[in-house]
């Protein structure tokens, strides 16, 4: 993402560059570099400089999950099971965040949950941005017919609640596999939940990069490209995404948030990833029995970790849309 | 206006035919729906007679012309549990739906008006700075979570207000039993707090920020500057010339929200136990009852068009600046 950002820097997309260096200069400072001022800008603000901490290690731990992992996560430990934090009374050291119903280490499931979380939410926002920014460019490039029949589809999608599609698909898949009783690997098990998470939200990016595509095709820029015999995907792809591509990297930045809330809402309510794999979600579906008997911990820190990753992400995506596009502020 | 409407009511009408057609091509993700309606140890004539009883021997557009053609009549064929027409099952549960979306509507609008309008007048301030922090936060925490949370600290610890469960309000009311719906006013309410709280959270979040900023904006233009000038009262300023003008975003965004609202309680009825669609579409899921989802699927959509389409044309009606097309 760097690379775009730079890139971007390069076209100018950027306000206030040009003041900046001159200001710089003026001071008789040395020019800073652009990841410079990324990092600058990260460290002035602090709270962005956290968050992005707080993302990384939830990154390294899904990444590493066996080596930070203290147990198996899906051993089963019967004598000990519901035990509270060792830092509690009654906890024991050998569990640092107590144990769960079947006695399973509820730090090595925090652990090896970030894994689905992270993944099915970046590439879900992949397949969303992908889809929604290259149908979006097209639609506003080309206009009349392609333009009418795209925005028409994405009418459609946005008047069917996208948490209604994605259950209905979802179950409709599950249903098939208990049916036929198809044993499949992760993979497959979570492609069809990045996919309809996915495809579910492409519209977002489809109507910014329309309006970005609309707004640049009569620009001089795309005129020249066009005299010096670019063709149409060229114009379009290294052209006008370019640079209309701030904002979406914006609306994306947002999106992985939703997106990690949106599985682990699936995952609570079955429709996610099997049960044999640890979730945040279904960590939280599996606390719900004890719930009655006011166990406190077992619902609490899967929550915590989606609460602070998802806040992380937004921040990030605050701190990023005011230092890309300020335009964007709400 | 008329003509607009007209077009937007075309618009509509292709949307749901839209909705149908994703509704009716569900079943078919599994390569054979047939499958869904036969148990496991089913022989191969059973197989063969469902798939002729429900039609899926049949070309696939014939299909979908029964299924839309039941679809406008409201006939989405009989549940397999309940044996009952699962549009009607859908139905019976809509008031607790609707009442749910509702209530935490009302959470979202009411709490975050006041909210967005100090913290933007007190731009800067603790109170500002306090405002954003708790929208930060409630946008990232998952309704459902929060519901968990409020059971247990609400309900189970401090054993304040009921858990699960609701004492109807909408029916009584719409039946004109007006004695049954002021006798069970409290005892709802109170089952409707918890859970009308935990599908409002995210909205009130995301409206509190909308709102501060909307004010924030109107209140930097000129005609507020001229009406400083002239001397008029802050407080007036405030809310005579800044609050109408910077509500005409909020409306908009409100008015789409209680259509997320309606789906988006999904998940939180079925944290509450609440007698809603969301909770028998996902009960009907574990059955495999797909006839129950796809009525379910189809009356929330609907509800949600209709919803957009009235807050589009009031949005045109009230500021007239807003060009037709």
């Amino acid at each position: 993402m760097l690379k775009l950002i730079k890139k971007l820097n390069v076209t100018g997309i950027i306000p206030g560059e040009e003041s900046f260096t001159a200001k710089e200069e003026e001071l008789g400072r040395k020019r800073v570099s652009f990841h410079g001022r990324i990092f600058r800008s990260m460290v002035k603000a602090k709270t962005p400089l956290i968050a992005a901490v707080i993302i990384l290690v939830v990154i390294l731990m899904a990444a590493f999950a066996p080596f930070f992992a203290p147990n198996e996560p899906n051993s089963v430990d019967i004598r000990n099971r519901i035990l509270p934090p060792a830092f509690i009374e009654g906890g024991i050291s050998e569990y640092p965040l107590g144990t769960d119903t079947m006695g399973r280490c509820v730090l090595s499931r925090l652990i090896y949950g970030a894994r689905v979380s992270i993944v099915v939410g970046i590439a879900a926002v992949f397949v969303a941005g992908i889809l929604g920014t290259v149908l979006g460019i097209i639609a506003g490039y080309f206009g009349g017919i392609v333009d009418d029949i795209i925005m028409r589809l994405a009418d459609i999608q946005l008047a069917f609640p996208f948490i209604l599609l994605t259950i209905s698909v979802l179950a409709v898949i599950q249903a098939t596999r208990d049916v036929h009783q198809i044993d499949v690997n992760l993979i497959q098990r979570l492609l069809p939940l990045i996919l309809t998470l996915g495809i579910a939200q492409w519209v977002v990016y489809a109507r910014l990069a329309r309006g970005e595509a609309l707004s640049m095709r009569e620009k001089e820029f795309v005129d020249a490209a066009r005299a010096l015999g670019d063709n149409h995907f060229s114009i379009m792809f290294r052209n006008i995404l370019p640079n209309s591509i701030a904002p979406l990297i914006v609306i994306a930045s947002f999106n992985v948030g939703s997106s990690i809330i949106a599985e682990s809402s699936l995952s609570f309510l079955g429709l996610g990833v099997p049960p044999s794999i640890p979730t945040w979600g279904g960590m939280l579906a599996e606390s719900r029995e004890l719930l009655i008997t006011g166990n406190l911990w077992l619902s609490t820190l899967p929550g915590l970790c989606i609460v602070f990753t998802v806040l992380s992400i937004n921040i990030i995506g605050d701190w990023l849309r005011d230092f890309l596009d300020p335009r964007l502020r709400t | 206006m008329l003509r607009y409407i007209g077009r937007r009511l075309l618009q509509s009408v292709i949307v749901m035919l839209g909705v149908s057609v994703l509704a009716f091509s569900v079943l078919f993700l599994s390569g054979d729906p047939t499958y869904l309606y036969v148990n496991e140890r089913a022989s191969h004539e059973q197989i063969e007679k469902t798939r002729q009883q429900m039609g899926f021997d049949q070309p696939i557009y014939i299909q979908y012309g029964r299924f839309l053609k039941g679809a406008v009549q409201g006939d989405f064929g009989k549940s397999l549990r309940y044996g009952q027409p699962a549009m009607q099952l859908v139905l019976e549960r809509f008031p607790a739906t609707i009442e749910l979306a509702f209530v935490g509507m009302f959470i979202a609008v009411i709490f975050a008006i006041p909210l967005g309008v100090l913290a933007a007048t007190k731009r800067n301030s603790i109170l500002d700075g306090g405002t954003m922090v708790f929208a930060m936060v409630g946008q990232s925490i998952p309704g459902y979570w929060f519901g968990l949370m409020l059971i247990l600290i609400v309900g189970v610890y401090w054993k304040l207000l009921p858990i699960s469960g609701r004492v109807p309000l909408l029916e009584p009311l719409l039946r004109g039993e007006f004695g049954v719906f002021f006798s069970s006013l409290g005892q709802g309410l109170r089952h409707l707090i918890l859970p009308g709280i935990a599908s409002g959270i995210w909205s009130l979040s995301r409206n509190t920020r909308l709102v501060r900023s909307s004010m924030l904006e109107v209140l930097g233009v000129d005609y507020i500057t001229t009406a400083r000038a002239k001397g008029v009262a802050e407080k007036k300023v405030v809310m005579k010339h800044a609050f109408r003008n910077a509500m005409i975003p909020v409306v908009t965004i409100v008015g789409l929200e209680v259509g997320f609202l309606l789906s988006g309680n999904i998940i939180i009825e079925n944290v509450f136990a609440w007698p809603g669609i969301g909770r028998l579409i996902i009960y009907a899921i574990n059955q495999k009852d797909f006839n129950i989802v796809q009525a379910g699927v189809v009356l929330l959509a609907f509800f949600f068009v209709i919803i957009n389409l009235i807050v589009d044309v009031l949005y045109t009606w009230l500021d007239p600046r807003i060009r037709y097309n």
